[in-house]
């Protein structure tokens, strides 16, 4: 018994990493139509820069908050000088693949010169570096902390999107960018905005992940795919989508890894599969 | 470019004739680079049926090359398959691992196809890489044996004769199948896939079949690239090798099909040249993304389109 609950707490804090990660480019997603290939090494250069921060600082909060933001500058710079130009529609999804690949070559060959080819781990403040005892069992207090900022972060993203004039405006944008266009709604800002936000919550998941995973060379080519495999089942685009398929993800890795570690990739083949084979756009993803 | 025109053909043909003529004279080290540069162009030829002619952009090449590359390392190294059972095997599997994910992904469209592929492929690496009592898991497969007939494989530049026959069957196959109705229904699709669907024609089936044989072709390369190392790891099957695949045919010129093997040409030999002088090679792919995107949208062969388009026009003045 011990065994389910202590996997379904590790899934369930797994799946709120993966959303920190994969709700970003679900925005970025929605309103631009980018698929940033660069998703995953944001995430490393959030947990990189982390790293950095703690050692010479001392501070974690501050870590948390600096790398982030760099990241998200980062992320502004390469939509307003990359991206933008490549203009909008289907013509230039592929286009804007590549040119997210190459940053990712660029990022991923920079760590290395910088950091070094180690794996590293962003050094966790000794009050989240202790396990709370509830009837025999073991929980890990960083897991909750993991657990709680993803579901702070999707509350108060539930909330900009819902509640606030900025947050219909992305709405308005990603049912139809056109018309939102037509309306006078400045969408260059709002996209340079989202993308900026997008980065930041990767940079911010990488911190945070950087204390629990570790970050190495080739973290942002093997956690890249979760973040898709999270946006294929939830579908693109959408909130609760993100949501729902982090749990979803978290869940089958950490299982599959326990119960059949050698065929571990392979459960996250199922729900995709299965998922598409019911609605090709994911859960929650319009066509 | 390369779309019919005896002219095409011929340059093409004179081409590979000079390059088979020339590489026993040229240093043993050019001749391995060319080898190389010969599988990938075949794997980036089949991606290109799939991106160029089709419009539908794989990131999961690396899965069939890869299903290819151990099919071959397990079958020769565990059970001692000769070389036909082993080649054709492979190739089968390849292909059925292609018919399963095209019936997922095909399902799929846009960008959506192209994360999809990609996370199909990462199962496959992953498997390569955790699926230890199969694959031997991060250490590989060692020990590949090229394969006997009757010539002696071990040297490079028979193994470079090898490949460049390989190579020219997978060309003319392809060209054929481009120049096709199947191949021009495949533009058609590219170009209004709702008017294709209007007139008539199973646009599902086009694609699952463009789909499973960009992924057989995909599996040739994997069967060569194994018997070419000797060894297969699971870095051979991870993104970096669809990703590069990409780039070959986005850099090379798209629905060209020679344009994606030179394509694979400048990449293979430009990363082993800068590699002797300086480490930052991702740099430099990195960077070559971004300068063929916003510089070269035509690929290299576009830049000669250009140029006999302005012969063209010149002539005409006179």
């Amino acid at each position: 018994m011990s065994f389910w609950i202590e996997q379904t707490f590790a899934g369930l804090s797994y799946g709120g990493l993966l959303f920190l990660l994969a709700s970003g480019l679900s925005l970025i997603f929605g309103v631009m139509r980018i698929i940033n290939m660069a998703h995953g090494s944001y995430f490393i250069l959030g947990a990189y820069i982390g790293v950095t921060v703690v050692e010479v600082t001392g501070s974690w909060l501050l870590a948390l908050l600096l790398a982030s933001l760099a990241v998200a500058i980062l992320g502004i710079f390469m939509h307003r000088f990359f991206l933008r130009v490549l203009g909008h529609g289907v013509a230039a999804e592929l286009p804007q693949v590549m040119i997210t690949v190459g940053f990712l070559f660029i990022i991923q060959q920079a760590s290395i010169d910088i950091w070094g080819g180690d794996p590293m781990i962003v050094k966790v403040p000794s009050y989240l570096d202790w396990s709370m005892e509830i009837g025999g069992i073991f929980f890990p207090v960083y897991r909750i902390f993991m657990l709680v900022v993803a579901c702070v972060m999707a509350v108060t993203l539930w909330l900009g999107l819902e509640k606030t004039r900025a947050g219909a405006m992305v709405r308005a944008s990603v049912d139809d960018s056109e018309m939102t266009r037509g309306l006078g709604i400045n969408t260059e800002r709002l996209s340079m905005a989202i993308f900026g936000l997008g980065a930041f919550l990767a940079g911010l998941g990488g911190v945070i992940g950087g204390g629990f995973i570790g970050v190495y060379p080739g973290l942002d080519f093997q956690i890249l795919p979760l973040a898709f495999a999270v946006v294929i089942i939830g579908g693109l685009g959408t909130l609760r989508g993100a949501a729902l398929g982090s749990l979803i993800v978290g869940l089958m890795d950490t299982f599959g890894k326990a119960l059949f570690p050698e065929l571990s990739y392979f459960t996250l083949f199922a729900p995709m599969a299965i998922v598409l084979a019911i609605k090709p756009t994911g859960l929650f993803g319009r066509a | 470019m390369f779309s019919g025109r005896p002219r095409a053909v011929f340059t093409v043909l004179l081409v590979l004739v000079v390059l088979a003529a020339v590489t026993p004279f040229l240093p043993e080290y050019v001749c391995i680079l060319l080898i190389q540069a010969l599988i990938f162009g075949i794997l980036a030829m089949g991606l290109d049926l799939l991106l160029g002619y089709t419009g539908l952009p794989s990131l999961g090449q690396a899965a069939y090359f890869g299903v290819g590359a151990y099919a071959v390392a397990i079958l020769t190294t565990r059970y001692e398959f000769g070389f036909f059972p082993t080649v054709v095997l492979a190739i089968l599997l390849s292909a059925a691992v292609a018919a399963i994910f095209g019936l997922i992904a095909i399902r799929a469209k846009g960008v959506y196809f192209l994360m999809l592929t990609l996370a199909l492929a990462m199962v496959v690496w992953g498997l390569a890489w955790r699926w230890t009592s199969l694959t031997d898991g991060d250490n590989g497969i060692t020990g590949i044996p090229r394969p006997e007939l009757g010539f002696d494989l071990n040297s490079y530049i028979n193994l470079f004769y090898f490949i460049l026959f390989v190579f020219v069957l997978c060309l003319g196959a392809l060209y054929v199948l481009v120049n096709s109705p199947f191949g021009r229904t495949l533009v058609g699709i590219r170009e209004r896939e709702e008017r294709m669907q209007m007139l008539g024609y199973n646009v599902w089936l086009h694609k699952y079949l463009a789909f499973i044989f960009s992924g057989i072709f995909a599996g040739i390369a994997g069967v060569l690239w194994a018997y070419y190392k000797n060894f297969v790891t699971p870095d051979d099957l991870f993104i970096d090798v669809s990703v590069e695949a990409l780039l070959m045919v986005a850099l090379g010129g798209p629905a060209t099909l020679v344009g994606a093997t030179i394509g694979a040409g400048v990449i293979v030999f430009l990363r082993n040249y800068v590699s002797i002088y300086y480490s930052g090679w991702p740099y430099i792919l990195g960077a070559m993304y971004i300068f063929t995107i916003l510089y070269l949208p035509e690929g290299l062969m576009g830049i000669a389109r250009r140029f006999r388009r302005r012969a063209e026009t010149e002539k005409l003045d006179e």
